[in-house]
C-alpha cells in the first residue's frame, strides 16, 4: 500500500511529524513502513506554461516551434518534439536552469538551427512511471486543465509535492489496504483524532429501485450487494488531484468514472465497479454462480472460460462481470456512457482467490476481496461515490440504493484479563494504562475488575482472541520499552543426542582427512535419483515441478556430488574431495511418507597428494578411499564388524568396486566411477563411497573400557603364501585370523607380488602375524603350535601354501 | 734412547698437529703407538740398560705414548667436530621452499553457522530436534495454525507430492511434532535446524531449498520480555556486543503477538546505507509468542502454559556475517568459495 502524506493529512492531524517520523513510528508499532519516496525530489524550476504559438519547425518535419508564456517575463522559444503539443496548452515547462530526475540539467539550446529556452516536459521526464499515466499523455507531454494559471509550481499543480510511505502489510493488516485504516491506525500511534468523510450527495426524485433489480443466488458468495444509480454523469478526465493520488498509489487513471470508483478502493479499501446502465442489456443484475463452460469477455477483451467455482454478475442471463475480479467488455464504461451503476458489495474472499488464481487475474479489487474487506464500509463507499460522480462528473444521483442483504455483520467481543495482559508480555501495566490503548484505537472497552471486555470494530477482522488483544497493548506499549529476561524456571542441561554428537565426528574427520563438506539440492531427475541408489526402491515424485531436473527425490547423494566435481573440474580444480551427509527418500507409497534415511556419501578425484618441488604426486586410487573409511570405522569403534567385499555396480568400475558390510549386513558402497561415467562428466579417474550414516551411527557399540598395556612380549612371525590370483587378500585374513586362535592378536598384510617371478595365474601375499598372551611370555611351541594350525588352514581353504 | 723417545714425541706431535683427516690420524696412532711401532721398537733396547734406568727410562716411554695418545684424542675430537660442521654445513636447507601440505577440508558455511547456533542454544539448556523433510499437510499447516484454505499455504508455493504430504516449507513441524511427544507438560526447550524447500525460482535471493533454524520454548511463565532477553543474546553473540536490537511487530499464522527482529547496521553503524536499504536496520528473524491454537493442537493447556519461539534463516545470517552476495553459492560447492571457510576467527 502506497500512502500520500499529504492525503493522509486529510484524516489525521500530522502537524510536527515529518514523513520519515512518520515512517519510523509506523514501523515500530506494527507495519513495516518499506521506503519514503519523495516526489518530487531531484526536480527544480518546472512551471505551467501557456502555449501560445506553434507552428512545424523549418528544418524538422517531427518537431514543433512553440511560443510559451512562462509567466516570468517575455514568452519563450521552445522546440517540442511532441506529437501532441499544441497552442492554447497549458504545459509543464522546464525552463533554462531547471533541473528533471537524474540530475539532467535544462540548458538554453539550438535544435536544427532554431533556439530553445527550455523543455516542455512529460509526466515520464517528471519522474513517472510510464504505465501509470493515462493513455492520452502516455506517448506525449502532459496538459492542464485550462484554468491552471501560468508561472506556478508545476510539480505541486501535479499534487507531486508530496511524499509515499510504502507500506509492506502482513496478510492480517488488510485493514491497512485503505486511507482510512491507515489514519487509524496513524491516530492510534499518535494518539490523535480521526476525521471521517462525510458523504452526502443531493438526489433526484427518481427512485433506483425504479431502474434496476437485484437479485443474489449465491448469497453465501456474496451476502451483500448494494446497487446505485447515476443518470446523466459527463466522462471527461477526473480532477488533476485526484489522477495524482491514484498515480502515486500505482493506479492509472481513465476517466472520471473509473477513477472515482478506484478512489474509493484506496479511500475506504471498498472496491467498486461501474456499468454503463445502458449497455446493461436489462434491468436487473442476477448474482450466481457460473455454469461449467460459461464464458465471459472481461474488460482486458480475454474470453474467459468459467466453471461453476467462479461467481458471475449477470443481467439476468448473459454474465456481465466476473465478481470481485473484473469487469465484462459488453457493460464497460466508455467515453460515451451516459447512465451508470455503482456496485459496492461483499464478496466472499475464498471465492474471489480462486477465480483470480484462475484466470491469472490479480487486481487491486481481488487483492482486497481475497483478504476480506469491512462489510461495514460497503454503504458508505457507495455514497462517497456518487457523492463525487455528482460533483466531478456532473452525474444526478437518484434516491437510494438497491440491496440484496443476507449479511450478518457482528463485531468481535473479546476479553483478557490485566494478569494475562502482563504475564504473557512481562510488563507490570495497570488497567488505565490498558484502558488508554484501546481508547487510541477506537475500540470500545468495558471493564470489570481485573478483566477488560473488548468490542472490536469490523474494519479490525484480524482481531479474535485475547492473543490478539495483547498483541495491540504490547505494540502500541511499545516493544522496545520491554525488559529483557530470560526464561525461569526447571531447567536441565542442553545437549546433542549421541547421534548428533557422532555425526559431528563423522564430519570432522573427514574434513581432517581432506575433504570439503558439500550441500547440494535434494530435488534432481529421473536419471539422478536412482542412480548409485543402495537400495532399489521407487524414489518419491513431486506432483508438479518446476522443472524436470528437480521433479524427484534424491536415493543417493553420489551422483550430485559428481556434479559438484564436473562443476569444479570445469573451472580448473580437477583435484577435489568432497563428501556430504544428508537425507535420501525411499517412498512408502502414496499414502505414507517415504523413509527418509540419512546418507554419508564422498567423491574424490584428480591427484590426491601433490608435493611437486619434492617430486611427490599421488592421484587418487581405491586404497586412499577405502583408507579414509577404515579410519572413519576406526573412530566409530565397529573396524571389527565392517568387511569390504568385491561387488559390482551400476555406474562402478566393474573390478574397484567393494560393498561395505556391517555386522554381515550391507551398508554402502565404495569404489571407482565407470570410466564411461567418468568420461561422460568430463572427470579425471574418480573414486566415490556412499553409506548409510544412520545404519553406521545407530549401530550399538560397547563403551569404552581400558585394557591393560600389555606386560609381555609378543611374537611376530611374518609368512608368504602363494595363492591364486583370484583369492582375495581379505578372505585369506579371514582364515588366518580363524584358524590363529585366542593368542593370534593381529594380522596384516604387508606385501602382494604379482610378477613375472611366479607361476602364472599366482601371487604371493606376505602377512605379518603377531602372537600374544596378556597372562605370560609365549615360547616358540606356543606360537609354532598355533601357527601350524594357520598354515594348515589357508592350505586346506584357500589353497595358498608357502612361497618356496 | 731417551733422545730417541724425545725425538719420537715431537715428532708425532707435530705430525698430529697437520693431520687433516680421521684417517691421517688413525694411520699417527698406528704408526707410533702400535705394536711394531718405533715406541716399542725403542723399548726393546732396554735390556741393555742398568737396573736403575730401566723403570726411569719405561715412566719416560710411558709418558710420551700417554702424551701421543692425548695428542691423538684432542685431535680426534677436533677433527669430528670439524666434520660435523661440515655435515651441518652441507644439510643446509632453503626453510622458504614451501612444506608438504597437510590435506584438508572443511565445513560448509552453513553448518558452520548452524553449529554455532546449535552450540549456543545448548549452552542455553536447548537440545536439538529434528525431523522429517518430506512432512504431512498437518504438522506442516494445520498445527501451526494454516488451516485448508488459508492463503499462506497456496499450493503455488509448496512441493506436493500427494494432496497431505509435501516438502515441508519451515522448520516448524519439528515444533509440532516435539510438543506432540511432550504430551502436555514442559518445559519444551529446542532448536530446530533443517533443511527446507518453497517453489521459488533460484536467482542470487531466492533457493528452492534452503536451511532453517528454529527454537521453542513451552513453559508455564514463559513472557515476551523472555523472548527479547533470549534475542539479544544470540545476536550479539552471532553478530558482535556492538549490535543493537529492536522488536518490531510482525505476524505469523502461529504466533501472537509476533514480531521481528533488526539488529543495527555493521556497514553504516545505524545511519542508513545501501545495505540496510537506508533504514540503519537489518532484519534477521522472526518470533513470536506461540499461538493458543498452536499450543492446544499439540496437547497443550494454553490456560497454564506460555511459550516462544523464533525461526531464521541461516544462509541470510551467513549472507549478512561473510558478506556473501549470491545465494547459490551455497549449494554450487564451488571449492573457492567453500575453501573460504576454512578460517576460524
Amino acid at each position: 500500500m502506497f500512502v500520500s502524506y499529504k492525503w493522509l493529512q486529510e484524516y489525521v492531524d500530522l502537524s510536527g511529524v515529518t514523513p520519515a517520523e512518520l515512517a519510523e513510528k509506523i514501523t515500530k508499532s506494527g507495519i513495516e513502513v518499506e521506503g519514503v519516496e519523495v516526489l518530487n525530489e531531484g526536480i527544480k524550476g518546472v512551471v505551467v506554461g501557456h502555449v501560445l504559438e506553434r507552428e512545424q519547425h523549418p528544418n524538422a518535419d517531427k518537431l514543433n516551434k512553440c511560443l510559451v508564456d512562462t509567466g516570468a517575463g517575455k514568452p519563450v522559444q521552445i522546440i517540442c518534439g511532441a506529437p501532441n503539443v499544441d497552442k492554447g496548452q497549458k504545459v509543464a515547462v522546464a525552463t533554462v536552469g531547471a533541473v528533471l530526475p537524474g540530475n539532467f540539467k535544462i540548458k538554453r539550446a539550438k535544435l536544427r538551427g532554431e533556439e530553445s529556452n527550455g523543455m516542455i516536459c512529460s509526466l515520464q521526464e517528471l519522474g513517472i512511471e510510464s504505465k501509470l499515466i493515462a493513455k492520452e499523455y502516455a506517448e506525449g507531454i502532459y496538459v492542464f486543465p485550462n484554468d491552471t494559471e501560468v508561472g506556478q509550481d508545476a510539480l505541486e499543480q501535479l499534487n507531486r509535492d508530496d511524499q509515499i510511505l510504502e507500506l509492506g502489510l502482513t496478510p492480517n493488516r488488510s485493514d491497512c489496504l485503505s486511507m482510512l485504516g491507515v489514519a487509524y491506525e496513524v491516530a492510534a500511534i499518535l494518539g490523535r483524532d480521526v476525521k471521517l468523510p462525510e458523504p452526502h450527495a443531493e438526489t433526484s426524485s427518481e427512485k433506483a429501485s425504479d431502474y434496476i433489480e437485484i437479485q443474489v443466488e449465491a448469497k453465501e458468495d456474496n451476502p451483500l450487494y448494494v446497487a446505485k444509480v447515476v443518470k446523466n454523469v459527463k466522462i471527461g478526465p477526473s480532477p488533476v488531484w485526484m489522477q495524482a493520488r491514484l498515480m502515486a498509489a500505482g493506479i492509472r487513471p481513465h476517466n472520471n468514472v473509473v477513477d472515482i470508483t478506484n478512489y474509493i478502493l484506496l479511500e475506504y479499501g471498498q472496491p467498486l465497479h461501474a456499468f454503463d446502465y445502458d449497455r446493461l442489456g436489462s434491468k436487473q443484475i442476477l448474482v450466481r454462480r457460473a455454469n461449467d463452460g460459461e464464458v465471459i469477455v472481461t474488460l482486458d477483451d480475454a474470453k474467459r472460460e468459467l466453471t461453476s467455482d467462479h461467481l458471475l454478475i449477470t443481467n439476468g442471463t448473459e454474465p456481465i462481470a466476473l465478481a470481485g475480479v473484473m469487469g465484462g467488455a459488453n457493460s464497460e464504461v466508455q467515453s460515451d456512457t451516459k447512465n451508470v451503476i455503482i456496485e459496492s458489495a461483499y464478496f466472499k474472499g475464498a471465492t474471489v482467490r480462486k477465480a483470480s488464481k484462475d484466470h491469472g487475474l490479480r487486481s487491486e479489487a481481488s487483492a482486497r476481496f481475497e483478504k476480506g474487506v469491512d462489510p461495514n464500509r460497503v454503504r458508505a463507499a457507495a455514497e462517497r461515490a456518487v457523492q463525487l460522480l455528482a460533483q466531478y462528473a456532473g452525474g444526478e444521483v437518484l434516491e437510494g440504493s438497491v440491496e440484496a442483504d443476507a449479511l450478518q455483520v457482528e463485531p468481535a467481543v473479546v476479553s483478557v484479563t490485566l494478569e494475562k495482559i502482563n504475564r504473557v508480555l512481562g510488563t507490570e501495566l495497570s488497567m488505565k494504562e490498558v484502558e488508554d490503548i484501546f481508547a487510541r484505537l477506537q475500540f470500545a472497552t468495558n471493564t470489570d475488575n481485573d478483566t477488560i471486555t473488548v468490542t472490536v470494530p469490523t474494519r479490525r477482522g484480524d482481531i479474535t482472541i485475547e492473543e490478539d488483544l495483547i498483541e495491540e497493548v504490547g505494540r502500541l506499549f511499545g516493544y522496545d520499552n520491554l525488559a529483557s529476561t530470560l526464561p525461569v524456571g526447571s531447567s536441565a542441561p542442553g545437549h546433542l543426542s549421541q547421534y548428533q554428537n557422532k555425526r559431528r565426528l563423522v564430519r570432522r574427520y573427514l574434513e581432517g582427512a581432506g575433504l570439503y563438506q558439500a550441500v547440494t539440492y535434494s530435488l534432481t531427475n529421473e536419471a539422478k535419483a536412482t542412480q548409485y541408489a543402495l537400495e532399489e526402491r521407487k524414489p518419491v515424485q513431486l506432483a508438479m515441478p518446476m522443472s524436470e531436473d528437480r521433479s524427484l527425490l534424491r536415493l543417493s547423494i553420489v551422483p550430485q556430488l559428481l556434479e559438484v566435481l564436473k562443476y569444479n573440474s570445469a573451472r580448473q580444480n580437477d583435484s577435489l574431495a568432497v563428501y556430504e551427509t544428508g537425507a535420501v527418500f525411499l517412498s512408502n507409497g502414496e499414502e505414507d511418507l517415504p523413509e527418509e534415511r540419512e546418507h554419508l556419501a564422498g567423491a574424490v578425484t584428480g591427484l590426491w597428494h601433490s608435493h611437486p618441488w619434492q617430486g611427490e604426486k599421488k592421484p587418487i586410487d581405491f586404497f586412499v578411499v577405502k583408507g579414509i573409511l577404515e579410519g572413519l570405522f576406526e573412530q566409530l569403534g565397529l573396524s571389527d564388524k565392517i568387511e569390504f567385499r568385491q561387488a559390482q555396480k551400476d555406474g562402478m568400475h566393474p573390478g574397484r568396486t567393494a560393498e561395505v558390510l556391517l555386522s554381515g549386513e550391507p551398508v554402502g558402497f565404495v569404489g571407482q566411477i565407470h570410466p564411461t561415467v567418468e568420461k561422460e562428466l568430463d572427470l579425471k579417474e574418480t573414486y566415490a563411497f556412499e553409506l548409510s550414516l544412520k545404519a553406521i551411527l545407530e549401530e550399538e557399540v560397547s563403551p569404552l573400557q581400558y585394557e591393560a598395556i600389555p606386560r609381555f612380549p609378543s611374537i611376530t612371525r611374518d609368512i608368504a603364501l602363494v595363492a591364486d590370483q583370484g583369492t582375495a587378500a581379505g578372505e585369506l585374513k579371514g582364515i588366518i585370523k580363524e584358524a590363529g586362535g585366542k593368542l593370534l592378536k593381529d594380522v596384516h598384510v604387508f606385501d602382494l607380488y604379482e610378477g613375472e617371478r611366479m607361476e602364472p595365474g599366482k601371487k604371493s601375499l606376505a602377512f605379518s602375524l603377531k602372537y600374544f598372551d596378556p597372562e605370560r611370555t609365549l615360547t616358540d611351541e606356543d606360537v609354532t603350535k598355533a601357527h601350524d594350525k594357520v598354515l594348515e588352514a589357508v592350505k586346506e581353504k584357500a589353497g595358498a601354501v608357502l612361497r618356496g | 734412547m731417551q733422545e730417541r723417545l724425545k725425538e719420537l714425541q715431537t715428532e708425532a706431535l707435530e705430525k698430529i698437529s697437520t693431520a687433516a683427516d680421521l684417517k691421517e690420524l688413525n694411520d699417527i696412532r698406528v704408526s707410533y703407538l702400535g705394536k711394531k711401532g718405533p715406541i716399542t721398537e725403542v723399548l726393546k733396547g732396554m735390556g741393555k740398560l742398568s737396573a736403575e734406568e730401566r723403570p726411569k727410562m719405561g715412566a719416560l716411554a710411558n709418558e710420551v705414548r700417554d702424551s701421543i695418545a692425548a695428542g691423538i684424542e684432542e685431535k680426534q675430537k677436533h677433527l669430528e667436530e670439524a666434520a660435523v660442521q661440515e655435515k651441518l654445513a652441507a644439510e643446509k636447507i632453503d626453510v622458504t621452499l614451501p612444506g608438504r601440505p597437510v590435506k584438508t577440508g572443511n565445513h560448509h558455511p552453513l553448518t558452520r553457522i548452524i553449529e554455532e547456533i546449535e552450540d549456543l542454544f545448548i549452552g542455553m539448556g536447548y537440545t536439538v530436534a529434528e525431523g522429517p523433510e518430506v512432512e504431512k499437510d498437518y504438522y506442516n499447516f494445520e498445527a501451526l495454525n494454516l488451516p485448508k484454505g488459508h492463503p499462506a499455504r497456496d499450493m503455488q508455493d509448496s512441493f506436493y507430492i500427494t494432496e497431505d504430504i509435501l516438502l515441508r516449507t519451515h522448520t516448524s513441524p519439528v515444533q509440532a511434532r516435539t510438543m506432540e511427544k511432550h504430551e502436555g507438560k514442559g518445559p519444551v526447550k529446542i532448536i530446530c535446524p533443517g533443511k527446507v524447500y518453497r517453489r521459488d525460482n533460484d536467482d542470487a535471493t531466492h533457493s528452492h531449498q534452503f536451511m532453517q533454524i528454529e527454537g521453542l520454548v513451552v513453559d508455564e511463565n514463559i513472557r515476551m520480555t523472555d523472548l527479547k532477553g533470549t534475542l539479544e543474546i544470540f545476536a550479539k553473540k552471532m553478530f558482535g556486543d556492538d549490535r543493537e536490537i529492536r522488536l518490531r511487530p510482525s505476524f505469523f499464522p502461529f504466533t501472537e503477538p509476533s514480531v521481528e527482529m533488526d539488529i543495527s547496521c555493521k556497514i553504516c553503524g545505524g545511519k542508513g546505507c545501501s545495505v540496510c536499504k537506508g533504514t540503519g536496520w537489518i532484519e534477521i528473524l522472526g518470533a513470536g509468542m506461540v499461538h493458543p491454537n498452536v499450543l492446544e493442537m499439540a496437547g497443550f493447556d494454553s490456560k497454564k502454559y506460555t511459550g516462544f519461539a523464533f525461526g531464521m534463516g541461516p544462509e541470510r545470517i551467513a549472507m549478512l556475517k561473510y558478506g556473501v552476495d549470491d545465494i547459490r553459492h551455497f549449494y554450487t560447492n564451488d571449492v573457492r568459495f567453500l575453501k573460504q571457510f576454512s578460517v576460524h576467527e
